[in-house]
Order: structure tokens, then C-alpha cells, then sequence
């Protein structure tokens, strides 16, 4: 290994989220954390332990403690680290093979990806945030959309966003099809970032500033394909089928494949039948069985108090199994801090350990057959959750809004008391 | 690496798009450091709710149970990174990929592990699927990489293109460390610059510079 000072490991996908877990929870995943730990030691590389305070998941941590600067560039063996994108950083989501690679030489070898610009007009309606608006986007250019393409996502709507809100955005970019996303830095990045724990300081963090400041694409940059999409008065979004592609408002309908080209058809038909769905039906009043606010998606403190807002006062509906999952054990300290757990726990939520926990369904929690859940990750696959578990993605308003219905509600209208 | 000059033998017929790498190498429910491929290669597909096996899902018909070449849609290996999902074919010998389009990473791990992965233009991937579907199983596919040809049964012959950069490797079975580090000087000499330039991007923890 060239870098052992510059490269990490981080336990997320396979440690159990349970509370009060630890690494014999999940017995499942423990040789892949014995493993981690003995390569890393051999290599001296440092490891994320799960008792260490910055453990969590990767895509998580590295925006937190200031590991990810604009301009920066990252290689994780994880299809998510685009999220990172969301400081400004170039990372590149590689294989088991094209990793070692980067460990034996610290470098990549690519093929220069072609520019894509997506960008995000309008100001967002109630309740909607960067999940929703990534999940528009990916409505309207597809999981092939971004395909051979590094995507800036630009504009005002993009501008308006928290760092969690672009790291969030950016998390999506995969769903998209690229493997790189990014929003130039600006000053709401350097207001998140200075501070951070390894974030440069002092005149160090001056000299960066300075060069950061610079790194924002040219008035009349080229792009081989440029995209705007509108979020004026955007409603919360929500998947319907097993494609993070296929999107509905929550107040809107799924699509009847009949009126669909014979190439997006066949798809749609066996999504729908997969999701237990009929085309053309209302997604609002769908009974949901389980509820899970979590991943590198959205379990950052901005998003436990999105859901908080909603749970406060509340009580999860008889029969829905709802849990949170904290990004990164920084976030759990945070949202106990502020009282977030006990909202959460006093609505009925368990309020679980960091990790990667239902996302994946590789740590021992996940869905039954047949089970709809609600779930603020980014991958609606089937069997993803579980053999058979019917995954619908939405933003923390959403999720917690359907566990203390019970049903797929409007957020919108629960918090207006119509619901 | 292995090196990749021919693929011949039986062509498998999987004529859907935006598969997923989740769908062809789950992980949920037994995951284990060191699998049988073979057996997780659509683990979740190959049986019905029941547990019982679909004997109509392709990869458990008895004549495409192995292959050479596999045939494919548009963005196939879409979604996560695992490379799991390339292994999973070399298991039952495919060791070329032929879709209308691939998802990046997932090309990029064909690449790494020796599998040819081709996408090939729309009328040549028609060509290509039908002849595939009535061969039925029947081993009589070739790809070439040397001649950059494809041929099939009633003179099917499809001359494809692919980037020389890519085409050496394969053929050479060329080691991608190996080769990168014969440019460690010009390696070290960036990292150099770097260090003056913008100290900060060099140092993991740049606030004990
Ligand atoms: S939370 Fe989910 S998407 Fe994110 S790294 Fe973990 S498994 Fe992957």
C-alpha cells in the first residue's frame, strides 16, 4: 500500500444497527470485520472502529470530520461515494480490483468522463427537500441519464441547499447513472467546513480558501449535456416501482403502463407487480408495515429533526416497525444532545446504532415478503430489503409521516391536520 | 490479470435492461467472505417465492446453465459497485459481455477481471439477440478480440470497435499496478508539487499541518 497515511477503513455495511449492537450482533458480518480489522493493521491503516467516536458510514463520516475537501479527490470501494460531491470533492465510487489498484499506487486510471450539468431552478413547496429533488431529477432523466457523464448540479435550487442537502443530492448521482456529482463549493461550504476536526486551520485554511473560491466552472463552460430541471412548488417525491427512476408525488398516481413506449413497459408491468401495485392507483393510503430513516442518503442530523418535526407529539401506528439509524455516531450524539432520541423513542421509533443497517440488508435487519416499507435510502431494487420486501424511497417528512399513519399519507396534509 | 483473446461456445440470451448488480449478486440473507458464485449468481431470481425453482428463468435452463458469452440490454450492472457481480458470471465461464449499453463501474470491473465487455450499436445488437435466442443454447458463438469479430451460426459476422488503450490490456492480460508504477517518478513529482501548491489536499488530517 503506497499511502497507508491517506487511506481508511470504515465497518458500515456489516455491523448490526441494533441498539446497544456490537460485533457479534450480526453474526453474519463478523469475518468481514475481522477481516477489515487484520488487513487494515497489517497495512497500518487506520480503522473507523465501531466503539471508535468517529465511527459510521463511510459516505458519512468523511464530510463530517472534515477528511473531504473541495477540489479533493476519493476513491471508496462503494458506489456512493459521489456523495461527497456535496463539498465540492471529485470522488469515484471503483470495484474490489480497480481499489487495490488505488491502494498499491494512489492513483486511478480512467477514461475522462463527459460533463453533464444538471440544473435545479425554483424554490422547493413544504416539506420537499434535497431527496425530493433528487428523486425529480431522476424522474426526469432516468437511471441512465447521467451514463459515461460527471455531473455539477448548478443553479439556484442547488445553491439554496444545506451541505447535508448537496451531500444528500449528490448521494443520488449513481441512481443517475454517473459515478461522479458534484456542487462547486461556495461559501455555505466553507461556513460547514470550517472548524471541522481535519479541516486545515489558521493560515492554512486561508491559503485553501483561497484556492477553493476558484473552483467553480467558467460562465461559458461547455457541457455535453446540460439539463434544467424545475423544483418550483416541488412536492414530496416517492418511488412506486423497483427503479429509483420510477416517480411519483406523493398526492399523484402510478403510471398505467399501457400509455407507456413498449421498451419501458415491460419494466413498469413487472415493477408494479413486484410492488404489489396496480397502474394508475393512488399511492397515498397504501398500508405500510415498516418504516426505516437511515443510510448515507439522509440519517444526518438535518434529516433525524426533519422527521423529528413530524413524530413530535406523535405515536407510530400499531403494526408499523419503525427505525432510525444515525449516520455516524457523531449525528447520535448530536441528535441525544438536542433530544432527538427521545421524540423518537417516545413516538415508538427504536433508536438504533450507526450503520448501514436496512439499506442493504446485509447486517441482519431488513423486511419480510410482501412487507411495504418506507425508506429514506437510494436503492428500491427488488429483494433489496429483503427477499420480497417492497421498498418505496422518500425523504425523513415522508417516512415519518407514513409510520405514524400507518399508510402512505401526504405529509403536507398531516402536518396541516387534514390527514 | 487473465488475458482475453477469444470467447467461443454457447451465447446466453438475457434480453432485459437496467438489471442491477443487487439482482445479480445479492447479498442479503447468507452472505459469506468467501462464496460459491456460481450460487449466488441471481440467487433470488432463480426462485420463486415459494423457494421453489423457476425452471423458466434463463440462467436455470439446463443449456444456458454455462456459457462463453452473455447478451444483454441496455445499462446492464447498474447500481452498486460490488464486483461480486462480474465474478458471479466468470463462475458458470462467461468471459465476454455483450449489452446495448453497461452502467460505468460495472464496465470498468468487466475490464479489471479480464471479461470483454462490449456494447454494441443498436441494428448489430438486434442482429445479434435474435440469432442468439434461436441458437437456443447451441455453442456456436464466437468473439474475437484479435480480429474484433463476432460470428455466429448462417454467417452472423459482426465487426466491432474498441479503444486500442483497452484492447492491448485485454489481449495482454496486462497487470494495471504493474504498469502504473512505471510511472511512479511522474507519481512522486505531482505529489511533490501538491505539497507545495495546496498542502492541505495532501495531508488526511490537514488540521495538524
Ligand atoms: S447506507 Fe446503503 S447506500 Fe449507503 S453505503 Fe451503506 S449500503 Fe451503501
Amino acid at each position: 500500500m503506497r499511502r497507508p497515511d491517506l487511506t481508511f477503513s470504515a465497518l458500515d455495511h456489516t455491523p448490526a444497527s441494533k441498539p446497544g449492537r456490537d460485533e457479534f450482533t450480526n453474526p453474519e458480518g463478523k469475518p468481514f470485520i475481522d477481516a477489515m480489522r487484520q488487513g487494515s493493521r497489517e497495512n497500518g491503516v487506520r480503522v473507523f472502529d465501531l466503539n471508535d467516536a468517529e465511527h459510521g458510514i463511510s459516505h458519512v463520516v468523511a464530510p463530517e470530520i472534515g477528511m473531504v475537501l473541495p477540489g479533493a479527490t476519493h476513491a471508496v470501494p462503494d458506489s456512493h461515494a459521489c456523495t461527497v460531491g456535496g463539498l465540492g470533492a471529485l470522488a469515484f465510487g471503483c470495484g474490489t480490483t480497480e481499489l487495490e489498484h488505488v491502494l498499491a499506487t494512489q492513483v486511478i486510471a480512467l477514461i475522462k468522463p463527459k460533463r453533464m450539468r444538471v440544473n435545479i431552478v425554483g424554490k422547493l413547496g413544504a416539506h420537499a427537500s434535497a431527496k425530493d429533488v433528487a428523486l425529480n431529477i431522476l424522474s426526469q432523466i432516468g437511471s441512465s441519464g447521467g451514463r459515461g457523464h460527471a455531473i455539477e448540479f448548478a443553479g439556484e435550487a442547488a445553491r439554496a441547499l444545506s451541505v447535508e442537502g448537496r451531500l444528500t443530492l449528490c448521494n443520488l448521482t449513481i441512481e443517475m447513472g454517473s459515478r461522479s456529482g458534484l456542487v462547486a463549493p461556495d461559501d455555505t461550504t466553507f461556513q460547514w467546513l470550517a472548524g471541522r476536526p481535519w479541516a486545515p486551520g489558521g493560515a492554512m485554511w486561508e491559503r485553501a480558501l483561497t484556492h477553493w473560491r476558484t473552483l467553480r466552472s467558467d460562465d461559458d463552460a461547455f457541457f455535453d449535456k446540460d439539463v434544467t430541471v424545475n423544483c418550483e412548488g416541488l412536492a414530496p417525491q416517492i418511488t412506486w416501482g423497483t427503479d429509483p427512476a420510477q416517480v411519483i408525488p406523493v398526492d399523484g398516481r402510478t403510471p398505467d403502463p399501457s400509455s407507456m413506449p413498449a421498451d419501458k413497459r415491460a419494466l413498469a408491468e413487472r415493477a408494479l407487480a413486484y410492488m404489489g401495485l396496480a397502474g394508475g392507483e393512488h399511492i397515498e393510503g397504501l398500508p405500510v408495515h415498516r418504516v426505516f430513516i437511515g443510510s448515507c442518503t439522509n440519517a444526518r442530523l438535518p434529516d433525524l429533526r426533519e422527521a423529528a418535526a413530524i413524530l413530535r407529539g406523535r405515536k407510530v401506528a400499531e403494526g408499523v416497525v419503525a427505525l432510525v439509524s444515525p449516520g455516524s455516531g457523531k449525528v447520535k450524539r448530536e441528535a441525544e444532545a438536542i433530544g432527538l432520541d427521545s421524540i423518537f423513542k417516545d413516538a415508538g421509533f427504536i433508536w438504533g446504532e450507526s450503520a448501514c443497517s436496512m439499506c442493504a440488508g446485509a447486517n441482519g435487519d431488513g423486511g419480510q415478503s410482501g412487507e411495504r416499507i418506507l425508506s429514506t435510502t437510494n436503492r428500491n431494487f427488488e429483494n433489496r430489503q429483503g427477499r420480497g420486501a417492497r421498498t418505496h424511497l422518500v425523504g425523513p417528512a415522508l417516512a415519518a409521516a407514513a409510520a405514524v399513519s400507518g399508510r402512505i399519507v401526504d405529509v403536507r396534509k398531516l402536518a396541516d391536520g387534514q390527514a | 490479470m487473465k488475458a482475453f483473446t477469444k470467447a467461443a461456445g454457447v451465447a446466453i440470451p438475457f434480453l432485459e435492461n437496467d438489471v442491477n448488480t443487487d439482482q445479480i449478486a445479492p447479498v442479503g440473507g447468507g452472505v459469506k467472505l468467501h462464496e460459491d458464485y456460481t450460487e449466488t449468481l441471481f440467487k433470488n431470481r432463480r426462485r420463486r417465492d415459494d423457494g421453489s425453482i423457476d425452471e423458466s428463468f434463463v440462467f436455470n435452463s439446463p443449456q444456458f446453465r454455462r456459457g462463453a458469452i452473455l447478451v444483454t440490454g441496455h445499462n446492464f450492472g447498474c447500481g452498486s459497485s460490488r464486483e461480486s457481480a462480474v465474478w458471479v458470471f466468470q463462475a458458470i465461464g462467461v468471459s465476454c459481455i455483450i449489452a446495448r449499453s453497461f452502467a460505468d463501474i460495472y464496465r470498468e470491473n468487466c475490464l479489471q477481471n479480464g471479461v470483454l465487455a462490449l456494447a454494441l450499436p443498436e441494428a448489430d445488437a438486434a442482429r445479434l439477440e435474435l440469432s442468439v435466442l434461436s441458437a437456443n443454447g447451441a455453442p456456436v458463438f464466437s468473439v474475437d478480440l484479435v480480429e474484433r469479430t463476432i460470428e455466429g451460426p448462417d454467417g452472423l459476422h459482426i465487426r466491432f470497435e474498441i479503444s486500442e488503450a483497452e484492447r492491448t490490456r485485454l489481449l495482454e492480460g496486462l497487470d494495471d499496478i504493474g504498469l502504473t508504477l512505471k510511472q511512479l517518478p511522474e507519481i512522486e513529482a505531482w505529489e511533490k508539487r501538491m505539497a507545495s501548491e495546496a498542502p492541505w489536499a495532501q495531508h488526511a488530517n490537514a488540521s495538524s499541518l
